[in-house]
């Protein structure tokens, strides 16, 4: 049982760094990234390639995160940014055709194998509880840097100038430029975090398990599941949806290796129905 | 005022305004100096609040069309404009509502404007707020709520301030609270215009008065010199 409830854990680690970036778009601008799980993949596969040019792996899988957020920052500025308004339609059709190029891109780029970024014997690597039990080092890291990137963002938003700056232009947009704010700007910086934390996912993604240029749609539902489960009041929210799902998911697998996703999909649908609007809702 | 005077700090000029394709503002002409407290009366839907949304830039209007020291000001971003120095406390407060007072208040330094408002001088002006000043701004009442939306403009250290309807939903005493703050306010040559419901208040707090009515300037004048009947008929053109 105990063991159980650790495995849910570490999984739910992993949906945490999934969902963290999608949290923090839609928290700060309201905009519904479609592309999102294939911009983890797309970030699995940016360290890949470093790799593959020569970069010793582990620099390759740092690297690959200012990179990110170079990235994230001109398509919030020079794409993005010109679908917000109150109409979420133009952002929703914007972003799923973003999802289609990318995949379609790296399937041209990188065919249709599932690949793993090489971790040097570290995703086979377990640390003994006990006689019984073990984790391995790899899931236990991944889960200790999304608790790292939950209270980091968390204090960000709570503490900073950059972090008043996002909850204002969340607030009121209009407002925030009277301020002296330039709303759009601090849209960019937003977005940026979110692709450094995008790929991070994506990185640990590949070094745990394999990825495949067709993954991210399957990864976009694990993120959408964990933040409305969460709610949006807060990243613990987004934290406690995504342990939710984690847990949920390896208690369906235990019963029945098919039923894992399914049971994550079912507790989704009752959090919906008893809690719609999440664990942690934003309280106004 | 004769323009060219170097006391002037704003000057619109046949300022037109529109809401999509529906005119707003026909033709503004209006003169604010510096240290100059003015007030800008009529009846709901005259044009107030646009004239000030379209100084402040909320509303774009040809570069032309307003001048602020020379320079021409229509067309700017907001976040441009309050760093030249116009500062605007909107209609209905709109303090954002995830910020704490303070949090609130610092918004107003985003502009990068150094001068004599700080959170020190805020808190002695309206000392309610020092003590709530880690509260959240949803959870002040009305009144105070005004002060935080004035201390966040004042925290700008604008040369003018633009007050849009600050007795609006308020109780008569918290409106006299309010605007005992003005005297302050305007001590150190920082100009105001204020849009106001009350007349009568309008024309104690202000040197010189406006009426807009249907977005023309139907009357114009020293406060104090104008009586009740002009007002009256600028005010519903009878």
């Amino acid at each position: 049982m105990f063991e159980l409830l650790l495995q849910g854990v570490l999984l739910g680690g992993l949906y945490t760094l999934f969902a963290l970036g999608l949290s923090l778009m839609f928290g700060v601008m309201r905009l519904t990234n479609t592309a999102h799980g294939d911009f983890i993949i797309l970030g699995a596969f940016g360290a890949l390639a470093l790799n593959g040019w020569g970069l010793n792996p582990w620099v390759a899988d740092v690297v690959v995160l200012p990179i990110a957020a170079l990235l994230g920052y001109a398509i919030q500025r020079y794409v993005l940014n010109q679908t917000l308004g109150k109409d979420p339609v133009p952002s929703l059709v914007v972003t799923f055709g973003l999802s289609i190029v990318i995949q379609n891109a790296l399937l041209e780029t990188f065919s249709a194998d599932p690949r793993s970024i090489e971790s040097n014997g570290l995703n086979i690597q377990s640390l003994v509880l006990s006689d019984s039990l073990a984790v391995g080092v790899l899931p236990a890291l991944i889960l200790f840097i999304a608790l790292i990137a939950t209270v980091g963002l968390q204090w960000l938003f709570a503490n900073t100038r950059l972090g008043r700056a996002f909850r204002a232009v969340s607030d009121d947009p209009e407002i925030a430029e009277l301020m002296g704010l330039r709303s759009k700007k601090v849209y960019a910086l937003a977005t940026a975090l979110a692709f450094m934390l995008i790929a991070m996912a994506g990185v640990l993604q590949g070094l745990r398990t394999t990825v495949a240029p067709s993954d991210g749609p399957m990864l976009l539902l694990f993120a959408f599941e964990a933040v409305i489960m969460g709610g949006m009041g807060s990243f613990w929210g987004t934290l406690a949806g995504s342990m939710l799902l984690g847990v949920t998911q390896q208690v369906g697998f235990r019963l029945d290796p098919g039923w894992g996703v399914w049971a994550g999909h079912l507790m989704f649908l009752f959090v919906l129905l008893v809690k719609p609007q999440g664990l942690f809702p934003k309280t106004r | 005022m004769a323009s060219g005077n170097k006391d002037l700090l704003l000057q619109t000029r046949d300022l037109q305004a529109f809401y999509g394709d529906a005119q707003a503002l026909f033709g503004i002409d209006l003169e604010v100096g510096k240290g100059e407290a003015v007030a800008i009366i009529g009846a709901n839907g005259a044009g107030k609040s646009t004239l000030l949304k379209a100084l402040s830039g909320l509303v774009r209007v040809p570069p032309d069309q307003i001048h602020w020291r020379g320079l021409p000001l229509g067309g700017r971003a907001p976040s441009e404009i309050v760093r030249m120095g116009l500062a605007l406390v909107p209609e209905g407060r709109r303090l954002f509502p995830s910020l704490s007072v303070q949090e609130n208040l610092l918004m107003g330094q985003e502009s990068g404007r150094t001068g004599p408002w700080n959170l020190e001088r805020l808190f002695k002006m309206f000392p309610i707020l020092q003590e709530k000043r880690n509260q959240p701004s949803t959870s002040l009442s009305g009144g105070q709520q005004q002060m935080v939306a004035i201390g966040r403009a004042l925290m700008s250290n604008p040369e003018l301030l633009l007050c849009d309807e600050l007795s609006l939903g308020l109780a008569p005493i918290v409106v006299r609270e309010i605007y005992n703050a003005l005297p302050e306010i305007t001590s150190e040559g920082m100009a105001v215009v204020l849009v106001e419901q009350d007349v009568s208040l309008a024309q104690r707090m202000t040197q010189r008065l406006y009426c807009l009515q249907e977005g023309r300037v139907s009357l114009q004048g020293n406060s104090s010199d104008l009586t009740r009947e002009q007002i009256r008929q600028a005010y519903f053109g009878l």
